[in-house]
């Protein structure tokens, strides 16, 4: 479970990025961050892990207070949060094998990770995930060389080898195409429904948001100014998080998407 | 309606200075200068056309390279060179890669970073022959003071370029790392190390090939080698044997230049 308390973080600038940010994730529960640009989202999922220091307030992962651990103990707490980026964020040199051995990276000792040499255990576990997000026969080829979704697929892999109570994922589908972001968003959600592992999704595709989480926060200038079940996301809410627009023509278009999606498929599955 | 009328003539709006008149005396002030400036310089046409004289005969010389009657001399300053800068390339990167590390902004604390800059700008601001110099003053004639004066050399150069590669890799892929937990240590491996790799062969061959050149010059001020000879041969006028040796220096600095070229292209 993570709480979040009164998160607040200033930047060196004087820019308020959020703002006494609270909200609780039980458990399981797949959260959609949204909100528009510079809203603070990409903010607040990197002060839960730390990768940007929050200015004060609590991040709490089981009743561990991550905000006021120490080095080492920050790194002990990471290895348990696995991170999911916009554009993959893969070390593109690396093999695809590498990659995601790379998020054992905070429980094996220097030399064994310089020598690639990493525990049985973990190298079956690797393995076992390549398998899950399909991708066993590209395990020896450079990151660099995979398609975008297939980025993404290592990406994944990469945070569930850390073994994480918690995921937190950001823009996963901004650089993929509508298809591949279905399919990618379907994997997140079916593997943290695997795991019973809590995620916040860091989105700005309100539609996918809608269609995949179970829970929405929206983010305004670094405040929740919504907090609810995907269903109650009505045009009045839309516009207090992102400003007037004229909603119903995103939806109907959206609705043409998912409707052709569909059509698709079935069209595929008679051809089979 | 009025329709909005839209200009037919744009100019670029002058970048630095704007004002039309300080613009056009600056460029009269630097044509002044460069007019004085030449003119200031003394030259002995009497003395240039000795030289071409001079010259003329080298060029002879250049023609009709004479490699045997001091080979025994040449081959050994080659050895001296090439040993000169195997050794002092390898011990330049050696120690030019933590100085590196510490120098990138990104990766070292503050003190470090400083510290490590430091060692960069003192390493960069002595020329390799002063070095050279002072190195043969201290520690005598030969080689020696050669290996040390391109191994100095290269730290600066080295450490430098790495810093800078370091500092303009991807963060995301760095931060990626971090977020698994990983420790600084396997950061550098895993995040850094493979971004940079690369670039950091291509310039150790390319530090290598300067190494050679600049063997070739320290020689000349007492630091052993190729240079040494050279020196030599000049001094006794023998033309025909300074031009074999500038004609092998010259082709082991093509060979260096062709076979990095293909390795670089392999590391990539």
């Amino acid at each position: 479970m993570l709480t979040v308390d009164a998160l607040t973080k200033t930047y060196k600038t004087g820019d308020k990025a959020l703002k006494a940010v609270a909200f609780t994730v039980p458990k399981g529960q797949v959260v959609g961050l949204i909100g528009p640009s510079g809203a603070g989202k990409s903010t607040l999922i990197r002060c839960i892990n730390r990768l940007v220091e929050p200015t004060s307030g609590r991040v709490l992962l089981n009743d561990l207070d991550i905000t006021a651990l120490p080095g080492s103990g920050l790194r002990r707490a990471r290895r348990r949060i696995g991170m999911i980026f916009q554009e993959y964020a893969l070390v593109e040199r690396l093999t695809v094998m590498e990659n995601v051995l790379s998020g054992r990276l905070g429980y094996v000792g220097f030399w064994s990770s310089f020598l690639r040499r990493f525990p049985a255990e973990d190298i079956e576990s690797a393995f076992r995930l390549l398998d899950r997000v399909g991708l066993m026969e590209h395990a020896d080829k450079r990151a660099d060389a995979l398609s975008g979704g297939q980025r993404q697929r290592v990406g994944i892999a990469r945070a569930l080898a850390q073994d994480p109570e918690l995921l937190l994922i950001d823009e996963p589908t901004a650089s993929l195409d509508p298809k591949t972001s279905r399919q990618i968003m379907r994997l997140i959600v079916e593997i943290c429904d695997e795991r019973g592992l809590p995620a916040i999704i860091n989105i700005h595709d309100v539609l996918l948001a809608q269609q995949f989480t179970q829970r929405i926060i929206g983010l305004r200038a670094g405040e929740v100014v919504f907090d609810g079940p995907p269903a109650a996301l009505d045009e009045d809410v839309l516009t207090r998080i992102y400003g007037e627009e004229d909603w119903t023509a995103m939806r109907r278009s959206a609705e043409e998407d998912v409707a052709a999606e569909r059509d698709a498929a079935e069209r595929m599955a008679g051809m089979v | 309606m009025s329709e909005t009328v839209y200009h037919r003539h744009w100019r670029r709006p002058p970048t630095m200075i704007r004002d039309r008149r300080v613009r056009y005396a600056l460029y009269l002030g630097i044509v002044l200068y460069l007019v004085l400036a030449i003119g200031s310089v003394d030259v002995n046409w009497v003395r240039v056309w000795e030289g071409f004289d001079r010259g003329w005969r080298f060029v002879l010389g250049f023609l009709q390279p004479d490699f045997t009657s001091r080979w025994r001399d040449i081959s050994q300053g080659l050895v001296e060179s090439l040993t000169m800068t195997m050794t002092a390339t390898v011990a330049g990167v050696i120690i030019s890669v933590p100085i590196g590390i510490g120098a990138a902004r990104n990766l070292a604390p503050r003190p470090v970073y400083y510290a490590c800059r430091a060692i960069i700008a003192l390493s960069r601001s002595l020329q390799e022959i002063i070095i050279a110099i002072l190195l043969v003053a201290m520690f005598g004639f030969g080689p020696f003071a050669g290996f040390l004066t391109l191994s100095f050399a290269t730290i600066g150069f080295l450490s430098k370029l790495l810093a800078e590669d370091i500092e303009d890799i991807d963060e995301a892929q760095a931060e990626a790392i971090r977020s698994t937990g990983a420790s600084w240590f396997q950061l550098v491996n895993y995040a850094v190390q493979p971004q940079v790799m690369p670039r950091l062969i291509g310039l150790v061959l390319y530090r290598f090939d300067i190494n050679f050149r600049e063997s070739a010059v320290i020689g000349i001020v007492g630091a052993g080698g190729i240079g040494a000879t050279l020196n030599t041969a000049i001094d006794r006028y023998e033309y025909d044997s300074a031009g074999a040796i500038l004609l092998i220096i010259i082709g082991i600095v093509m060979v260096a230049e062709y076979s990095s070229s293909h390795i670089r292209k392999w590391v990539q």
